[in-house]
């Protein structure tokens, strides 16, 4: 089956701007086609030694340890950030908008007189928080229902794959704009549940596909026949061998949901003040960028490195599970 | 290889393309030249209703209405006030019941004669029910409105029996009550006179209105632009000074600013507050900044028992006391708006009512004594005031920040005012309908005629179209009922200004800003200016 | 084959039906436009009851649907609130949208796949390395950045291109508005095609085809390439109905009044009828180019064969 190796490389798609369009699978395990060639026999032989083998290469791999790095640091800030910050994001003095870099603030002033060192130190736990939990959402509600879409087939697979096509089809930005600017909370709730809720499909086709996948192979029809039960085979046998391609795709598509947030604010739907993030304060320094672009340069530095660190750490984990690229 | 040369083939067809629209891009949009016949780009937002008179509520919409019609009277670009444009006299001797004679030999420009029945029928039009005109609240002082347009139920009548055809050029007006400034009234848009086609063929004139202003619309492609030609057979000494006017549609008024700069468009009348920094060095004297009827205030929730408490007043000017209005104009705004002193516009001058200072200390920056009155009002509701405001349009999130650190600042407390951005105006304009805020919120007002009434009435008036806030208060009630009995119009001032009087002493709302109107046009222009409406006056722009 | 064809069409029906339903569901949970067509004042109630009465908004939500369903079959789309028609708004957005969306895919097909290709041959080299760099950072920087940082130096300072797109909107003057929408795709389909190349290389198709001594020009077009592309079709043809849907952004910078920016203002100006028609007919696009991209992979694979 050819889509094993190259799920994971289009699923980074889905989250771009323009949304929803993973494809993954499609259509291709309904139709009568001919088996793969020489691929196939994946990762999934010998589960143990898959997961060992794929950490002692990360172990080696610079890229893996760099981005593992800045992440751990990312997570710190995020759970104390007065530890480098000493200042209040909320703490703002309009005699010094937009002011430049000065000793005590490295980073300059925004257009309200705030702090942008502190604000961008502030903002990390915002978006690293979007950013998780979103994943989070859309890895355990799209592997459940892509899972059992793959795992049960016939006429349970035809229903949740048309509903995967129907949230699909939705533009992301789009479905952001329409659901978000009705919402008057200002926790970061609503925007993390819409990236669930336009998010699912993504993971659910590719859980579905690997799950399928999986299903084939021997040890599983053999526990099958020896009369194991449904929730048996799918816990002990079918998941584990199944769970390495939607790890990779949610790692890279952390990066891109950390991005969405920052389009959402740009469109005048993201989160609300007196919420800090870096998604607020870029589009609010876009407006700024001939007067003072040091106000758009630190927080969206700041988010580009937190994308390209998950986004590479996504990377290395795929090609130490990709037993091919070895 | 084949890829590579792909690649290096797409990049030099880049190139030539890059360099092919960099050569065109400096002529503007006109063939040029400064014998009148020029035509000049401007930018535009894309208008919200259909463009018939009585229907268009908002600037954009108003753009084109302003060149294309001439109604019984129209404002003074420069000083506001209300002058005859067609109408010949307008005569009353009780105030209430007015004789039209409108000047014979304007046409519409498809030739038909304009008269008295292009105003009656207009109007009965705007006012009827059956034609969802959304300003047909307008001709709610002529008799008969309540027939032709029942706040609920259906209508009674087709036609204002207050509205009479007395001849080719006269009619008459019979108001329900005595309102003696009305005839100032009557250069609003909503009062245009309309051709016999408006009805006979509607559709067909939506797609391309005919009018009886200097400017006839030459093309309207939807969503996207609007080309206006000089119209020839316009014989008024306001004819227009150029060959016509390209409407470009913008939705970000930050693409038209630097469209402006890129010598892509000749006039931008929206300049982003964010820009206003630069325009110095990039337009150098082409930028105007005049005083516009529109001014910016904080409205209160009335019909929430925690601002309508005895001492809520208090904190209410606690918090008008906590904003450092020069400030934040300085700083957000660029001096494109000035710090308000009262509850209507300067531009109405001191004979029309407007008086500076008449707020006294209440809207001057006093951190102390803001803390002091907001604690003796017995501190802010819950703890917090959120600041509604509508987020899609008008960048107003720049300056509620603003005075919400101002505020934050002022009571020493970092999450006293927080901004409570709406996604959309309509949903803005939802929650207020549903009365569902709860604290203050943005509430600008654009003056439909320069008349301090304009500022007050509607505003504050009990049950009043415009009184967001629910604000009710009888003194304020029986001043303006006296004011707009009185015939004379010195006096009838003097009783508006007692009736702001109770608006600043409940501080029924917190005046922030006059807003200007500003503007930026390329050097092809001269002789741009901007009327009280913040609207340029297309029609004495020179090109060339 | 055909069969098949027929069998992909049915499926659509229900997804089809679905998707407008859900978007027609998103857009009535934005709640009642007619308060923001009176501007800063609240419309008189006689007129906003009949304004509801005459867009069909005093029904129903399920009701609403079907009437609207009923007539979008015979081609009435209806009717946005400033009194254009939906089908006419189309003609003009969608023209556009089409120019800059082709732009945007030939920038992907021809720079994504030329680069692709060449860091597939060259794994681990330098030009490898920093074409793999270059891609990350175009990835984690949000879109609407890049665009407005061209705009401004492309448009303003060096002043090549105009900073915003004509209404005539020419394939001309959508090449940087086409690259700023692509961009992000564009990076994706590098790599999607750097991959798979470096795969198949190794593939005993590839080794033979060498060894019969075949000349590496024709080993890479014909063998190579064919056989790596099918992730990458895939992408492209899934991506043709995002980048139309998800050029609100772009469309905005530039102000091109293409599909975003009709949807853009119907958002805003929760036009109902503006945004179920557009997206109604995004949808049908998403579809179709599904379908096409499945049936291609028979024409790049010959091993899959649909019954």
């Amino acid at each position: 089956m050819p889509e094993q190796p190259f799920e994971p490389e289009r699923a980074i798609a889905g989250t771009g701007m323009g949304g929803a369009m993973d494809l993954a699978t499609s259509e291709a395990e309904t139709l009568e086609k001919t088996p793969g060639g020489p691929e196939g026999t994946g990762p999934q032989e010998k589960p143990r030694s898959l997961w060992s083998d794929a950490w002692r290469d990360l172990r080696r791999n610079p890229v893996f340890i760099i981005s593992a790095l800045v992440i751990l640091f990312l997570i710190v800030i995020s759970l104390w950030p007065s530890l480098i910050a000493s200042g209040n994001p909320l703490k703002c003095n309009l005699a010094k908008a937009q002011e430049g870099s000065q000793p005590g603030h490295p980073f300059g002033y925004d257009g309200q007189g705030c702090d942008v060192y502190t604000r961008t130190v502030y903002g990390t736990r915002t978006s690293v928080t979007v950013g998780v939990l979103a994943t989070l959402g859309v890895a355990i509600f799209g592997s459940v229902l892509g899972g059992l879409a793959g795992f049960f087939g016939g006429i349970w697979d035809s229903i949740l794959s048309r509903l995967t096509d129907i949230f699909f089809a939705i533009p992301v930005v789009l479905g952001g704009l329409v659901l978000l600017s009705v919402v008057t909370s200002n926790t970061v709730w609503p925007v993390i549940g819409f990236m669930v809720l336009l998010g699912w499909p993504q993971i659910s086709r590719i859980a579905r596909g690997s799950v399928i996948t999986a299903k084939q192979n021997d040890y599983v029809q053999a526990a099958r026949a020896l009369g194991a039960s449904n929730s048996r085979l799918l816990l002990r046998h079918i998941t584990p061998n199944a769970v390495a391609p939607v790890i990779v795709v949610a790692t890279i598509a952390l990066g891109t949901y950390i991005s969405l947030e920052a389009t959402l604010s740009y469109l005048g739907v993201g989160l609300k003040p007196p919420t800090v993030s870096w998604g607020i304060d870029i589009s609010s320094a876009s407006a700024y960028i001939r007067n003072a672009p040091h106000m758009l340069l630190w927080p969206a530095g700041a988010l580009a490195i937190t994308v390209l660190a998950f986004i590479m750490l996504g990377d290395a984990v795929r090609d130490a599970l990709d037993p091919k690229l070895r | 290889m084949r890829g590579a040369t792909h690649a290096k083939w797409a990049a030099c067809a880049a190139a030539v393309a890059l360099a092919a629209t960099a050569c065109g891009s400096s002529g503007g949009s006109s063939s040029g030249g400064g014998d009148g016949s020029a035509v000049l780009s401007a930018s535009w937002g894309d208008p919200q209703n259909p463009l018939e008179p009585a229907n268009t509520n908002e600037v954009q919409g108003g753009k084109v209405l302003d060149m294309v019609f001439r109604g019984l009277k129209r404002y003074n670009a420069k000083t506001g006030k209300a002058e005859d444009m067609l109408a010949d006299k307008i005569e009353t001797t009780d105030s209430q019941n007015f004789t039209v004679t409108i000047k014979s030999g304007w046409k519409f420009s498809n030739g038909e004669a304009v008269t008295a029945k292009s105003f009656v029928d207009a109007w009965n039009y705007g006012a009827s029910l059956k034609n969802n005109q959304k300003n047909a609240y307008f001709f709610g002082y002529i008799d008969g409105y309540d027939k032709v347009h029942p706040d609920s139920g259906s209508q009674s009548a087709t036609t204002l029996s207050g509205l009479k055809v007395t001849g080719t050029d006269t009619f008459t007006i019979k108001l329900t009550q005595k309102f003696s400034t009305f005839p100032d009234t009557l250069g609003y848009a909503a009062y245009s006179p309309l051709p016999s086609t408006f009805f006979s063929d509607h559709a067909a004139w939506l797609k391309k209105p005919v009018g009886n202003g200097p400017y006839t619309i030459e093309s309207y492609t939807k969503g996207s632009q609007m080309q206006l030609k000089k119209w020839d057979g316009y014989t008024n000494a306001d004819k227009a000074q150029n060959g016509g006017v390209t409407l470009k549609v913008y939705t970000d008024n930050n693409t038209a600013y630097t469209d402006l700069m890129a010598g892509n468009l000749d006039l931008v009348d929206d300049i982003p507050a964010s820009q206003l920094k630069n325009v110095k060095s990039d337009l150098g004297g082409r930028y105007i900044n005049t005083p516009a009827g529109i001014i910016q205030t904080l409205a209160f929730p009335y019909y929430d028992k925690d601002w309508n408490k005895s001492g809520s007043e208090k904190v209410r000017q606690g918090l008008s006391m906590a904003i450092n209005r020069d400030q934040i104009t300085d700083t957000i705004f660029q001096k494109t708006r000035t710090p308000a002193t009262d509850w209507t516009s300067p531009v109405l001058g001191t004979a029309g009512g407007f008086q500076d200072g008449l707020c006294g200390d209440s809207c001057k920056y006093d951190p102390t004594e803001a803390k002091k009155l907001v604690q003796e009002g017995g501190g802010l509701p819950g703890g917090q005031v959120k600041i509604t405001y509508n987020a899609d349009t008008g960048s107003h999130k720049e300056w509620v920040d603003a005075v919400c650190n101002s505020i934050n600042n002022a009571l020493g407390n970092d999450k006293a005012c927080v901004g409570n951005p709406v996604g959309t105006f309509a949903d803005f304009r939802n929650q207020i309908g549903q009365h569902k805020m709860t604290g203050p919120f943005r509430a600008g007002w654009q003056m439909d005629y320069p008349l301090i009434q304009n500022f007050l009435q509607p505003l504050y008036y009990t049950n009043a179209s415009s009184n967001d806030g629910q604000w009710s208060n009888k003194d304020f009630d029986k001043l303006v009922d006296e004011a707009n009995a009185e015939t004379d119009t010195g006096k009838a001032i003097k009783l508006f200004q007692e009736a702001e009087g109770v608006v600043r002493d409940n501080m029924a709302a917190i005046p922030l800003w006059y807003q200007n109107g500003s503007a930026g046009y390329s050097d092809r222009l001269s002789n741009v200016a901007l009327n009280p409406f913040s609207v340029p006056v297309y029609n004495e722009i020179k090109v060339g | 084959m055909g069969r098949y064809v027929v069998r992909r069409l049915l499926q659509m029906v229900p997804v089809f039906i679905g998707a407008t339903l859900l978007i027609f569901l998103m857009v009535n949970v934005m709640g009642d436009p007619i308060a923001g067509l009176c501007g800063d004042r609240q419309c008189d109630p006689a007129t906003a009851a009949q304004l509801k009465k005459e867009f069909g908004l005093d029904k129903p939500v399920w009701q609403q649907y079907l009437t609207y369903m009923g007539n979008v079959f015979t081609g009435d789309f209806g009717t946005a609130f400033n009194g254009q028609k939906v089908t006419e708004l189309m003609a003009t957005a969608f023209p556009v949208t089409i120019r800059l969306t082709v732009v945007a895919i030939v920038i992907e097909v021809v720079v994504g796949i030329a680069l692709g290709v060449v860091t597939g041959l060259r794994r681990g080299r330098p030009i490898d390395t920093s074409v793999l760099l270059l891609t990350l950072i175009v990835i984690s920087i949000p879109t609407f950045v890049t665009g407005l940082l061209l705009q401004l130096l492309l448009g303003v300072e060096w002043g090549w291109i105009k900073p915003s797109v004509s209404t005539d909107a020419t394939f001309s003057e959508l090449i940087v508005p086409g690259l700023v929408l692509a961009s992000v795709s564009l990076a994706y389909v590098t790599r999607l095609t750097r991959t798979s190349i470096a795969e198949n290389r190794r593939s005993d198709y590839v080794r033979t085809a060498v060894a019969k001594g075949l000349p590496r020009r024709r080993v890479i077009i014909r063998h190579l390439l064919r056989n790596s592309l099918i992730p990458v079709v895939t992408f492209i043809g899934t991506d043709i109905g995002a980048l139309m849907g998800g050029a609100i952004v772009t469309e905005r910078i530039f102000n091109i009044h293409g599909v975003g920016f009709q949807l853009y203002q119907g958002i805003v100006r929760q036009n109902t009828q503006t945004v179920v028609g557009f997206v109604t007919v995004l949808v049908l696009v998403f579809l179709v180019a599904n379908l096409l991209v499945d049936l291609l992979y028979a024409v790049l694979d010959p091993r899959i064969r649909y019954a």
